[in-house]
């Protein structure tokens, strides 16, 4: 949700060959040369640092210059090619066709399928209201559209692909498919409880009118302009994002000592997970910026729960999302919504200290 | 003389929206006006779930996204 660098859906009619040889032509030139780099970034890096330098590899500067070099180009390389892929698979969805495919689903299948279609509908919190508005509208139950807006900040491609790059498929698998659960089985309780009282009066006044845009059906080719479009948008914006997680993580790696985090954020510690998701919630930062340190943390003796806890309450549940939301419904849903959510993290953060 | 709004409850995108809108009107050399709408109600009375939005002469163009100064100049382009 913190990257607004949704809604990359290009409709622009200019199909001269030109712009086919613009999209495809470096598309292949600049994949191949990323395979290539990523595949012998760690033997450059070690070459850079340690034979052209001529650093002492136990030094401590060298362990975070080392860190640095690595972790940059190789996060950043990840993120383009995963923000591009990402770009094109959203420009097969839109708000509009999440709302139809949701209309009239019995609750639970709603859930599911409203916590699925979170992750993929181009989506961010400045239009949280119109669109929570939209779905109450169509009369799609009030948990279906939670499970949506719980799902849509959780599940976010920049922190999959960190996780993926930093920790490896498996985490980035658990922390899909955890944030995926929490969505659906909050969604459902909250749809449950019979909460539509707590909604602001206004919400049920509001007449919408009938959208007519005639959108074309964009062609390949303008999927992959949005695929570009959507790396300019969010790596434009995220970058500096990751290189200051990133220094701060290799800070962490060259100067704090080992198991130093244990004694706090270690899995024997049994108040940690629910402190890490208590920090977590009203600190609001880009998944760009947070996963890079976390890897850090984890490095000096966090536990995995712990900090996944932390990192899913950082990112799913934001202090600014709770302002726009509070718009439209009352504070009861609202602490509802924020507890049951953050329940689940500490959940999923217990688990995790206890498999691993 | 051609009304221009931009919906949208007040992102950064709205402002880079109505930024364009206004480069391309201008380039094009035609009368308008351009009103900001942020009215919720206003903006959902346009049928529009996903902001920032352009709307030219009462008629929504496109929804949820910034389009290309290129593209706002064929919409504007397209109404004469």
């Amino acid at each position: 949700m913190n990257d607004c660098g949704c809604n990359v859906i290009t409709e622009s009619c200019t199909k001269d060959k030109e712009k086919k040889d613009r999209s495809f032509i470096p598309l292949l030139l600049m994949l191949s040369a990323g395979i290539v780099l990523y595949i012998f970034l760690k033997d450059i890096t070690d070459y850079f640092v340690f034979t052209l330098i001529g650093l002492d590899p136990v030094n401590r500067l060298t362990m975070a210059l080392h860190f640095f070099i690595y972790e940059v180009p190789k996060v950043l390389l990840l993120l383009t090619v995963i923000v591009f892929v990402v770009g094109i698979i959203r420009s097969y969805f839109s708000p509009e066709k999440t709302r139809k495919a949701l209309e009239g689903k019995p609750l639970f299948l709603g859930n599911i399928m409203a916590s699925t279609l979170g992750i993929v509908t181009p989506f961010c919190s400045c239009s949280a209201i119109p669109l929570f508005i939209g779905f109450m509208e169509t009369g799609i139950p009030l948990g279906v559209t939670f499970s949506f807006l719980i799902a849509a900040p959780m599940i976010n491609e920049v922190a999959l692909i960190l996780l993926f790059g930093l920790f490896g498929w498996k985490t980035a698998l658990i922390y899909a498919s955890t944030g995926l659960l929490i969505a659906i089985i909050s969604g459902w309780i909250i749809g449950k409880m019979n909460m539509t009282r707590f909604v602001q009066e206004w919400v049920f006044e509001i007449k919408s009118g009938e959208l007519n845009l005639e959108e074309e059906t964009p062609s390949f080719t303008e999927r992959i302009d949005a695929g570009y479009t959507a790396v300019k948008e969010i790596v434009s914006k995220v970058w500096i994002y990751i290189m200051i997680g990133i220094g701060v993580g290799a800070f962490v790696h060259g100067y704090v000592p080992e198991n130093f985090m244990a004694s706090i954020m270690g899995k024997s510690v049994w108040w940690s997970v629910p402190a890490a998701v208590l920090i977590g919630v009203p600190l609001y930062s880009n998944a760009a910026g947070i996963i890079p340190i976390i890897q850090a943390l984890i490095a000096k003796g966090a536990s995995l729960g712990t900090a996944l806890a932390f990192m899913m309450a950082v990112i799913g549940l934001s202090l600014p999302e709770m302002i726009i939301l509070k718009k439209v419904i009352k504070l009861p849903l609202m602490i509802l919504f924020v507890s049951i959510v953050a329940s689940g993290i500490m959940i999923v953060g217990y688990l995790f200290n206890y498999l691993y | 003389m051609h009304k221009i709004e931009i919906l949208g409850m007040g992102c950064a995108k709205c402002n880079k929206l109505e930024e364009i809108a206004r480069k391309a009107s201008d380039e094009m050399g035609i009368e308008y006006e351009l009103v900001k709408v942020k009215d919720i109600e206003k903006i959902m009375n346009y049928g529009v779930m996903v902001t920032p939005a352009l709307v030219i002469d009462g008629e929504v163009k496109t929804a949820g996204k910034i389009p290309s100064l290129e593209e706002i100049k064929k919409m504007i382009g397209g109404l004469k």
